[in-house]
């Protein structure tokens, strides 16, 4: 029964991690991304690893998106991939 | 952040909308409210990392969190109040002093690097002194991630 | 190049499952990672780390004892490579007192 939970989490991540590559809006990647990390914490929570889940909601959420989000602003929004 | 099209034609350098303060009162207000709420789960995160996940990096990353929301709302201006651009790298860098100051103290009074049983708090019990020689170098862990986050948005930001 | 990504993307899936498929159950004492002694029969400091965290610092919280006090060299390192970040981020991205 435990496998069939993180089986649906690492479903979803892989969907996520497809949005986040094919996605043109790089704003729209960075949230995709932030998704992608909270999705790493619950993998993190199932496995019983709570102080790596916290950090990676936290560093994932807050740094990582407010850091992309300041760095798009003073290039490009668009991809040119 | 409405993607006009004159945008990626313009100079990065010259954009300097991100340091002034936000034009809609509602993320003006909505900042202004939640900020202490979201220092003190900081605080909180930072403390109660004895008896709970969490500890000296995630509650900096929060704290951190808290400051950059005002950073973003307020404006770089405005917000120098509540920590000043200059002082973010020498109080990161003395957070690490504070961690390398316990190590320190523990090698000078007779005992190893980062051994907290030899630091020179009165009155306290082995397994005491162990606890609060945690709760010193979670301290220095705390203020370097905190003010080398701010700094490194300060700095995006100061083109 | 994309379809190179999707490419690795799948096969990253395949390790996932992969693993989740052959963990052992949460909290088995019979798996190998609970052992006191590793396959080498030699003794495992997180035997010892389990038994005597909450002896010698009074914390409960065995995490914050393992990184701060019994890996404390560690999170010396990495304390200092976090700062070392912001250093190179203020030397790389600090434009304005730059004398040309």
């Amino acid at each position: 029964m435990d496998w069939m939970i993180e089986f649906t989490l690492f479903l979803i991540l892989i969907v996520g991690a497809l949005l986040v590559l094919g996605v043109r809006d790089l704003l729209v990647a960075v949230v995709t991304l932030n998704v992608f990390s909270f999705i790493t914490a619950a993998i993190m929570v199932s496995l019983g690893a709570i102080d790596v889940a916290f950090t990676e909601a936290v560093v994932g959420a807050g740094a990582v998106g407010l850091f992309s989000i300041v760095a798009i602003r003073r290039t490009s929004r668009r991809s040119e991939d | 952040m409405n993607g006009s099209p004159d945008r990626d034609q313009r100079d990065p350098c010259l954009d300097e909308s991100l340091k002034e303060p936000t034009d809609s009162i509602i993320v003006d207000i909505a900042s202004r409210v939640i900020t202490p709420f979201i220092l003190l789960i900081g605080l909180y995160v930072f403390f109660h990392g004895h008896y709970s996940p969490g500890g000296g990096f995630q509650g900096g990353v929060l704290l951190a969190a808290g400051i950059l929301l005002l950073r973003l709302s307020l404006g770089v201006a405005v917000s120098q109040a509540i920590m000043p651009t200059r002082m973010t790298l020498r109080l990161a860098a003395g957070g690490v002093l504070v961690f390398l100051g316990t190590g320190l103290a523990a090698v000078f009074l007779g005992g190893n690097f980062l051994d907290y049983h030899y630091l020179p708090l009165p009155g306290l019990s082995p397994e005491y002194l162990r606890y609060y020689g945690i709760l010193l170098i979670e301290v220095g862990v705390t203020a370097t991630v905190m003010l080398t986050l701010v700094a490194i948005y300060d700095e995006l930001l100061g083109c | 190049m994309k379809v190179l990504s999707y490419i690795v993307l799948a096969a990253f899936f395949g390790i996932l499952v992969r693993a989740i498929v052959e963990l052992p159950p949460r909290g088995d004492v019979s798996s190998p990672v609970h052992q006191q002694t590793n396959a080498t029969g030699t003794p495992v400091a997180g035997a010892y780390y389990i038994q005597n965290a909450y002896r010698d610092t009074r914390t409960p919280n065995m995490v914050t004892v393992i990184l701060g006090d019994y890996r404390s060299f560690d999170t010396l390192g990495e304390t200092i490579v976090v700062l070392a970040g912001g250093v190179a981020c203020f030397f790389i991205l600090n434009t304005r007192r730059r004398k040309p």
